[in-house]
């Protein structure tokens, strides 16, 4: 008897096969990971478990089988059972998807009086218990914030809680970490994992990060286009992949373990940053986000800046491109201070997708700096917009597109063009692959590898990803809390951390190595009980 | 607490300085605006004589700063007026006394205001019933027949002038099914059913167009909340359609409908003349345009000035409701 039969799945929007002859089946109690890039099709079955795609226009085919429940024929009110009673999901992106109006405790005791004949006291009562149990502190007081008042990580502990409050057999999590910071990502990978130990709950987890599926699964599912790539054990599919694909994808997968290649040449400093500090706020609410930062950056060399969410690194960025005046310190540019913005110091953004004007074409946004130094020969911006695009992988004739026709690699090359429109001998790139999948991830950080080499840039990289960072950086420079806690060469700071924020940091990256990653956990687990 | 103190004290002081602002704006307005006012005001048959004599009267030779701190004089302390025969006190806040009637404007206002708030308050009441309901109605059958019908309902709501909606209804109600006498104004205080039923109409037909606005505007906040991310959530932990529309996807709808509905409060107060004139209600809105049309400064000012003062006090009461209903906001 298995906990979910799915047979022969396809899921069509409109013209579009989203999932295409999918099978599988899950035991009860084990951990299966679909795993895949964006458009794979894995979250669409994630939906189908639950028979979300009713009256969506979705057409269903095959045959879904959960906890003993026919999806596909299932009345409106069994399906209704089923979901969250006897399969609850775990949503991603926990600030949305709570209601903001209303009490958390509130809403995890509307879902337990749908399955449960209870009062509102009983309903309440069993949501702080589950609050407390996924390690809410002081949860009969916190269960009446409202999702605004908890932190990331508590808003996915949040989430889980609902998952849990009626006990269901199957725990369906659709990118539970991926809007968190890595400390916290490891916390409520832990979570899961002591739950399932506890409760004996499947788990089907859906997530792009085959280091969390490493860390968290049994068994793995690769997809791509809607269908199977390969499924197996985890350890047989991560440590001898057998498709290609597969291959591919892991070694597009940056490893924290990896040293960088050796870079080219170092020439003179070319921007150096004395004791940075910004303020925001007046008053009692003003606190600093990055406080008294020093830093240099040489020609042809990348420092890699890496820190969680709100330890400054995008405010230092954006002081280093002079879109933010520093509150105390200065920016030295060619040993010269420094004010505002000029065209020698680019920046390159996170979000490729609101970082380019929709209404216009890519090749006028790239044409902005040429235009804002003056040029007006239109057939020589023409020709140069098209030389920058042909530089990072487009073609020429692209620039009379429009940014929704652009993949969100190819948009975050757009970006990269319209930085090196200007010239610049820095460019400041914030998290420029952190909304990119794996492979597209590889693509971009070689190419400003390879943009580095051949222009003798200096490169500020952003990230809060430590692998891709080491990937990058020949020095890295660690933020917490608006400090830099250490910096220094990339392999020393990586193999040989001295503070020990870096260290719970790096303890914190999922391995690809399931064995790897057991260690670690019994490792998290002594650094946080110390 | 001291949160809410501190905002009440900061939107007073905020609503005096507006009110002033407003009130030095219609001063200079009035006085730049050609036209021979004492001219108006004695009336087409008065001789060159009579004309000079009222323009005296009426200080209009005075230059505008003296005029406007004989304003604010009456308007703090209060104001002795000679009428030529008498002396007439009038008291703080004084609003002055009518070109046209020499009656004191702050009585004025307290004749028709009654008139407006009932009219205006009424019709809020039916268009916040009508609108919210028919908003979520057709959220609720969104894409069916049925909300098709709402949806050209709605749009032909807005669409026809209040005369027409007036008209029809009265002609219907009143004349051909004979259900209502004619409306006319009985206050509330003196036989509360009667001030109901002789609204009535009134309410209907303002409600009537405002109503549509607000369906289209809760229809809308619905639609977007139930795209949301938390929508989903519950729907995926099998909580039922009703209570998804009812208790999450109309709480969406609360923060767009309070903020129409303050600024229709307002201006409507001052601003149902059309309303007003179909059914002979001696509001606010019926008594400013007249006093417009013979440049009456006094009544203009004063007409002005207290539905400037019901704008704000409307939207003073939609940002508390707003922070009530939606915690992440801070009154400031």
């Amino acid at each position: 008897m298995s906990l979910v039969r799915v047979t022969d799945l396809t899921v069509d929007f409109g013209g579009l096969r989203a999932v295409d002859g999918l099978s599988f089946t899950l035991r009860p109690g084990a951990a299966l990971a679909l795993v895949g890039e964006s458009g794979s099709g894995k979250s669409t079955v994630a939906s189908a478990l639950l028979g979300l795609h009713r009256d969506t226009g979705a057409r269903v085919g095959g045959a879904i089988e959960v906890a003993g429940v026919d999806v596909q024929r299932a009345g409106e009110e069994e399906l209704r059972g089923l979901r969250g009673g006897r399969a609850a999901m775990v949503f991603q992106d926990p600030l949305s998807s709570l209601d903001p109006y209303y009490a958390i405790g509130d809403q995890i005791a509307e879902v337990y009086r749908v399955h449960h004949r209870a009062s509102r006291r009983a309903a309440r009562a069993r949501a702080v218990e589950v609050l407390d149990r996924v390690g809410i502190p002081d949860a009969p007081r916190r269960s009446r914030s409202r999702p605004h008042e908890f932190s990331g990580g508590m808003r996915q502990r949040a989430l889980i809680a609902m998952a849990l409050a009626c006990r269901p057999d199957l725990l369906i999590a659709d990118e539970p970490t991926t809007a968190l910071d890595v400390t916290v990502q490891a916390q409520i990978l832990d979570l899961l994992h002591t739950l399932r130990e506890e409760t004996g709950t499947g788990l089907l987890l859906v997530t792009h990060d085959v280091g969390v599926a490493a860390e968290s699964v049994d068994e793995v599912l690769v997809m791509r286009h809607g269908r199977v790539v390969e499924h197996g054990p985890v350890a047989d599919v991560l440590g001898s992949p057998a498709e290609p694909y597969t291959r591919a994808l892991l070694a597009a997968v940056p490893r924290v373990e990896a040293a960088r290649a050796p870079s080219g040449e170092r020439g003179e400093v070319v921007l150096e940053a004395t004791g940075l500090r910004r303020e925001f706020g007046r008053g009692k609410g003003a606190f600093a986000a990055v406080d008294d930062v020093s830093l240099t950056v040489r020609r042809g060399e990348t420092l890699g800046i890496v820190g969680e969410s709100g330890s400054g690194k995008t405010t230092l960025g954006r002081m280093l491109v002079g879109l933010l005046e520093p509150t105390a310190g200065e920016v030295r540019y060619d040993g010269r201070a420094r004010a505002g913005v000029r065209p020698d110091v680019q920046m390159v953004f996170q979000d490729p997708v609101s970082s380019l004007n929709p209404r216009r074409t890519v090749g006028e946004s790239v044409a902005d700096p040429l235009r804002a130094r003056g040029e007006r020969d239109e057939r020589l911006i023409r020709a140069r917009v098209g030389e920058l695009l042909e530089r990072v992988g487009l073609e020429r004739a692209h620039q009379d597109r429009y940014p929704h026709e652009f993949s969100g690699g190819q948009r975050q090359r757009v970006g990269i063009a319209r930085a090196l429109a200007a010239e610049p001998r820095v460019i400041v790139c914030d998290e420029p692959v952190s909304a990119l999948d794996v492979t597209t991830q590889a693509q971009v950080v070689a190419l400003l590898g390879e943009l580095q080499r051949e222009l003798g840039l200096a490169l500020v990289f952003v990230a809060h990803d430590l692998a891709v960072v080491r990937q990058v950086s020949d020095r890295v420079a660690v933020m917490r809390g608006g400090r830099i806690v250490e910096s220094g060469p990339a392999d020393q700071v990586y193999d040989a951390p001295r503070d020990p924020y870096t260290r719970r940091l790096l303890a914190a990256v999922p391995s690809l190595d399931p064995a790897v990653a057991a260690t670690r956990r019994t490792a998290r687990r002594e650094l946080t009980e110390v | 607490m001291t949160g809410f103190g501190g905002f009440l004290l900061r939107r007073a002081v905020g609503t005096v300085i507006t009110l002033l602002a407003i009130s030095v704006i219609v001063y200079v307005v009035f006085y730049v605006t050609p036209g021979n006012v004492a001219q108006i005001t004695c009336g087409p048959r008065c001789s060159p004589a009579q004309v000079h004599q009222v323009a005296e009267q009426l200080h209009l030779g005075d230059p505008l700063y003296a005029r406007y701190g004989d304003f604010l004089q009456g308007l703090f302390t209060g104001h002795d007026y000679s009428t030529g025969t008498s002396v007439e006190h009038c008291e703080a806040p004084c609003l002055g006394l009518s070109y046209q009637t020499d009656q004191q404007v702050t009585a004025l206002i307290l004749t028709k205001l009654p008139v407006s708030l009932s009219l205006v308050l009424g019709a809020m009441v039916l268009w916040l019933l009508l609108g919210v309901g028919t908003g979520v109605l057709s959220a609720w059958r969104r894409g069916r027949l049925s909300e098709r019908v709402l949806t050209a309902v709605t749009l032909a709501g807005t669409a026809t002038p209040v005369f027409v909606i007036g008209l029809v209804l009265m002609i219907v109600v009143c004349g051909e099914l004979r259900l209502l006498p004619f409306p006319q104004y009985v206050a509330l205080t003196d036989d509360p059913e009667q001030w109901a039923w002789n609204l009535l109409l009134p309410w209907l037909s303002l409600a009537l167009i405002e109503a549509a606005t607000f369906a289209r505007l809760t229809r809308a906040a619905m639609l977007e909340t139930l795209a949301e991310d938390h929508i989903r959530t519950f729907r995926a932990y099998g909580v039922g359609e009703r209570a998804v529309i009812g208790r999450h996807a109309l709480r969406g709808a609360f923060a767009p409908v309070i903020a129409l509905n303050a600024n229709n409060v307002g201006s409507a107060v001052g601003g149902a003349v059309l309303t007003e004139t179909l059914f002979g209600l001696p509001g606010i809105g019926q008594e400013l345009v007249h006093a417009v049309k013979v440049v009456d400064l006094p009544v203009v000012v004063g007409m002005v000035l207290v539905i400037g003062f019901f704008v704000v006090l409307a939207n003073a009461v939609a940002d508390v409701l707003y922070a009530v209903a939606d915690r992440r906001v801070v009154l400031a």
